[in-house]
Parts: C-alpha cells; sequence; structure tokens
C-alpha cells in the first residue's frame, strides 16, 4: 500500500491537524517508509487467529449505581481556555 | 553528608533513627538540582514552579517522606502538568492522579517540578520535549532515553531519590537501560492509570525508576493495587514486594530467546548482557535457549495499535477543555489550528499515521491485522513461560545514541525499542536493571520478564543479579 499527498492530506482533515506545505512534503516520505516496513505483516497468516484488543481477561466491569463525589463544575472550569457562565464556549457551531 | 546520593530506603532507615529530618532531605536535593540541572535538563519549568507539593495528608514529617519525581504527564492537582507539549501549556489538573493521591497518603513528598519527557510520550530519546532534549548523565552528548528520559536522568544524576514515570512501549525501560538504573513495567493492571494522560491505553502502565531493586519493591508497595477510577485495573491482592528481596535463585528456570541475540544488536551490548547471564548461571540458575518467532513482528505491530489508540486519545486536545487555543470564527477551523500549533512533529507524524491505520478502507489491513498478529506474540510468550519461570534479554540493542542522530529517521528510532515492545504488547511486567558498561563507559542493562502478576519473580532474579554485582552503585562523574 503507498500512501501520497492526498492521502495524507485527506487524513489531516480527518484528524482535524492543519499541516504546512513543509510538513505535508516530509510526512508523506516519512509515512511510506513506515508503512513499507509495517507490510512485513503482510506475510503472516492471520486467517485463523483471533484479534486481542485488550490483554486481562476482564470484559465488562460493573458497579453499583451509588451517587458519589465527582469534580465540583467550577473546577473543571476554571482550566477551560474560555467560558461563558458554567459552560465551556466555543465558536458558533450551527449556522 | 552527601544526602542526594541516598537511596530512599537509605534515607527512610536515617529518618526512622532521627539522623535526618525530611527538610534537610530536601533542601539536599533541591540544592543538587540547583547544581547540576542546568546541565541535564531533567526537570521542566525550573523558574516558574515552587516545590514540594504541600502534603495536606501528612502535613507532619513521616518515616516515608521522601521526595518523589513524577514525569510530566501524570496529573498533580493544582501543579503544571504538561506532558512536555505546547498544547496543555498552562495546564493545572483539577485532580491528583491515583499513584499521586497514593503517595501522598503514604507521606511521601511530591516534588512540584515534573520530569521531562517525550510529547505525549512519544519517543525513544526525550528530544520530542518542547522544553528542548535532557542530556545522558553519562555523557552530555548523548540522549537518556525515553520517553521517561528525564525521570530516568534525575535518578541517575542523584537529583531525584526516585521517581515516577509512564512505560507504553519501552519507555521506562530503556532509559533506565540507558542511564544505569533500575526501571519496571509493572503487568497491565496493576497500578491504576486514573490521571495518567493516556497515550495508549490497551499498553500504557505507571512504574518507577530507582537507584536499585530494593527501591523499586518499595515504591511498587505504595502505587500498586485496584482503583475503581480505573477499570482496567485488577483486583488482585497487592503482596509486600520487599518479601521477594531474596538473594537466591537456585533453581530459577530462565528462558533466553534467541531472537533477541541476532542481527541489529550491538555486539558489546551481546558480549555485558551475555557475561549477566553466565552470571545467573554461576548463581545457580538454570538458563536455557527458548524462541519468541513472532519477534521481528513485535515493533510494526505496535506502531500500528499504539498510534491508532493515540490518535483517539488525542482527539481531546482540541482547544474546548483545557489547553492551548487557537482562535477561529469558524469551530473546524479552531481545532485544526490548535492541533496544527500545538502539537509537535512526532505528535503530528502519530496521529495521522494512527488516523489512517483506523480509517475507512484500511482498517482491516492495518489494525485488525495487528491485533491478530499482537495475539501470536502473546501466545508466543504464553508457551515459553509454561515452562520458564522468567526470560532474559537485553533492554535495548545499543548503549546511548548521540543527540540528534535519529531525529530525523523516525523508523530507526522506532526500531531502539525492539526489545521493549513486546511486554507491552503482551501485558506482561519486566524491569531493566544495570549490568555492565561499554568502553565508552555508557551503562547497559538487562531486561527480566515473567508472567502477568509475578512482578515478584522479577525482583527476585533482579536483588540476586544486583547483590552479587557492582553496577548500581557505580555513578556517573558531573
Amino acid at each position: 500500500m503507498s500512501i501520497n499527498k492526498d492521502t495524507i492530506k485527506n487524513v489531516a482533515h480527518l484528524a482535524r491537524i492543519d499541516l504546512t506545505p513543509e510538513e505535508l512534503e516530509t510526512l508523506s516520505v516519512q509515512l511510506k517508509d513506515i508503512l513499507d516496513f509495517i507490510d512485513k505483516l503482510k506475510k503472516i497468516d492471520i486467517q485463523k487467529i483471533q484479534p486481542t484488543s485488550h490483554i486481562l481477561p476482564i470484559n465488562n466491569v460493573f458497579r453499583d449505581d451509588i451517587p458519589g463525589d465527582s469534580l465540583p463544575y467550577n473546577k473543571a472550569l476554571d482550566v477551560a481556555p474560555e467560558r461563558k457562565g458554567n459552560f465551556f464556549s466555543v465558536p458558533k457551531i450551527i449556522e | 553528608m552527601e544526602l542526594y546520593k541516598l537511596t530512599a530506603h537509605e534515607l527512610i532507615d536515617l529518618l526512622k533513627d532521627k539522623k535526618v529530618t525530611q527538610q534537610e532531605i530536601l533542601d539536599c536535593l533541591i540544592s543538587r538540582v540547583g547544581s547540576v540541572d542546568s546541565k541535564i535538563n531533567a526537570y521542566v519549568r525550573k523558574d516558574t514552579v515552587s516545590y514540594p507539593i504541600p502534603n495536606t495528608q501528612y502535613p507532619i514529617p513521616t518515616s516515608n517522606g521522601i521526595p518523589v519525581s513524577i514525569k510530566d504527564n501524570i496529573c498533580t492537582e493544582g501543579y503544571n502538568t504538561e506532558c512536555c507539549s505546547r498544547i496543555l501549556e498552562g495546564f493545572k489538573p483539577p485532580y491528583d492522579a491515583t499513584v499521586i493521591a497514593k503517595l501522598k497518603n503514604a507521606g511521601a513528598l511530591i516534588l512540584g517540578l515534573k520530569t521531562n519527557m517525550d510529547e505525549f510520550a512519544f519517543g525513544s530519546s526525550t528530544e520530542n520535549s518542547c522544553f528542548g532534549p535532557t542530556h545522558n548523565p553519562w555523557d552530555l552528548e548523548r540522549v537518556p532515553g525515553g520517553s521517561s528520559g528525564g525521570s530516568a536522568a534525575a535518578v541517575a544524576a542523584d537529583e531525584a531519590v526516585w521517581a515516577l514515570g509512564s512505560d507504553t512501549g519501552g519507555s521506562i525501560r530503556q532509559p533506565a537501560s540507558f542511564c544505569s538504573i533500575v526501571g519496571l513495567k509493572p503487568t497491565y493492571g496493576r497500578v491504576s492509570r486514573y490521571g495518567l494522560i493516556a497515550f495508549a491505553s490497551s499498553l500504557d502502565q505507571i512504574g518507577p525508576l530507582t537507584k536499585d531493586v530494593t527501591d523499586s519493591a518499595l515504591l511498587m508497595n505504595i502505587i500498586s493495587g485496584k482503583d475503581n477510577r480505573d477499570s482496567t485495573s485488577v483486583d488482585m491482592p497487592v503482596p509486600d514486594y520487599t518479601r521477594s528481596l531474596y538473594n537466591d535463585v537456585k533453581g530459577i528456570k530462565i528462558g533466553m530467546p534467541k531472537e533477541y541475540f541476532v542481527e541489529g544488536i550491538d555486539p558489546e551490548v551481546k558480549k555485558i548482557v551475555g557475561e549477566a547471564i553466565d552470571k545467573l548461571k554461576t548463581l545457580g540458575a538454570e538458563l536455557k535457549e527458548v524462541s519468541l518467532p513472532h519477534t521481528e513482528y513485535a515493533v510494526p505491530v505496535y506502531y500500528i495499535i499504539a498510534t491508532a489508540e493515540a490518535s483517539s486519545n488525542l482527539a481531546r486536545f482540541d482547544g474546548v477543555q483545557y489547553g492551548l487555543r487557537v482562535r477561529d470564527k469558524n469551530i473546524i477551523d479552531m481545532y485544526k489550528k490548535t492541533r496544527g500549533r500545538g502539537f509537535g512533529q512526532e505528535a503530528k507524524r502519530r496521529v495521522i499515521l494512527g488516523t489512517f491505520a483506523l480509517s475507512h478502507g484500511y482498517y482491516d489491513a492495518y489494525y485488525l491485522r495487528a491485533l491478530k498478529v499482537r495475539t501470536l506474540i502473546k501466545q508466543d510468550f504464553d508457551k515459553v513461560f509454561s515452562d520458564f519461570d522468567c526470560i532474559v534479554t537485553p533492554t535495548s540493542p545499543t548503549p546511548a545514541f548521540k543527540i540528534g542522530e535519529k531525529v530525523n529517521d523516525p523508523l530507526k528510532m522506532y526500531l531502539s525499542d525492539i526489545y521493549t515492545i513486546s511486554a507491552n504488547l503482551a501485558g506482561i511486567p519486566a524491569i531493566s536493571i544495570p549490568c555492565g558498561f561499554s568502553k565508552k563507559n555508557l551503562p547497559v542493562g538487562l531486561q527480566i520478564l515473567a508472567k502477568p502478576f509475578n512482578e515478584e519473580m522479577l525482583f527476585r532474579v533482579a536483588y540476586t543479579y544486583e547483590q552479587n554485582t557492582p553496577w548500581h552503585k557505580i555513578k556517573p562523574k558531573l
């Protein structure tokens, strides 16, 4: 699989990252090298292998639904770059 | 007395005997930072941060009141925690990580100064920090390893008594090896990650970087255990790890994976690690060659899984809730500009690679395939551990490399994690301990790996080796 500048542009948009033209240039070379290296995984027959997404044999971790202390909203909002009253403030989302 | 040279357990003994006060230890440590850190750069934000963090639980010093140094990705309430990234500039967490709360409860002092790291723990050299690189105390022109390079260099240069780091693919063990200290990655699930700024959630673990094996066991006693705030932490009793510190490996079955001693390994590292293995044999351990046949796939599997998880975890840095915001009228542009300016080069590279691996049309070819090969890597270990108590390998294929040597070649940098990554993929515990020096006087580390939740085996073998060798007592000249 080869990766070109258009692919990276598209992926950078999905990842919400602005890239400079120089960054786009460097990344397309570096990511191609890295993906070529990763392609060695294609040598292995994985047809009958189950994926491991998590290493421990735990699935759903439940606990009783008992209200407890949580972070006071003011403490959380104190670190926001911009707030209005008790809310995080962002540019208009709905046109 | 030069208190800064002592280990935590030596200082605890002095405190108990009232031969020294907590304040004297702290003053001595801070003056040591003042005299050597301009050369090392193990700590960040030295001009702006006061220390230590007041311990309200224990206003009166306790015998455990030893200062602990903390990597910049572990949340300390009210004290900057920035992952050495511009995107988190000025971030003061509103809560403590569970490991910090546990340390405070044990009476420890948390240094407000945090240790340097590769941005978001992305790297093997601590060069990807917005605060500039950390220098290796053994050779200032070389890297300390990474990403917990600040913690490792601080401990090695006696600027920290002990420290916490995080390990996703070797970020505690590889710098421990480069700096001649002890670094432990606990079993996945042994230590709570609540308050650790996430890199790759199926791989990350917090662990200790210490001057010797005894300190490593002591720190694990404090930080281990189930935490309701981290659903991946496991509800298993925490043993007293200091009880594993006995000087005996007779009859212990140790495997040497042949795949770890072939191409790519520096001949001096091979020789020094070979001598360490012979030493274990002399001490009564039974050593045999074993095979981990999927070793060569660990690095490519890791760089798919780790970057995929990172791309998802780093989505939260968007200029809305914390850290940097680059303003724009349009919200998508605000996200893009904030992330474009806030992330360093390696962070961009990894988020983009991870987003690619998860994106429509490539998911099966990359991400799903990597998860399946991960299964094979884990099975390799299961097979060996059905007959062996532990495995020994070099921690890194080379000693510390020069600053700048690999920055423009990410693939070469990634390959320096080749011996440490598998433990994260398989979720098993692994420790790196000092095992000698190259002709250029650069440290070499021995890695020991064991079954899940068998840190005790690591401590036993590591302690026995340490007690019968001089390496951990040799200090860099600064």
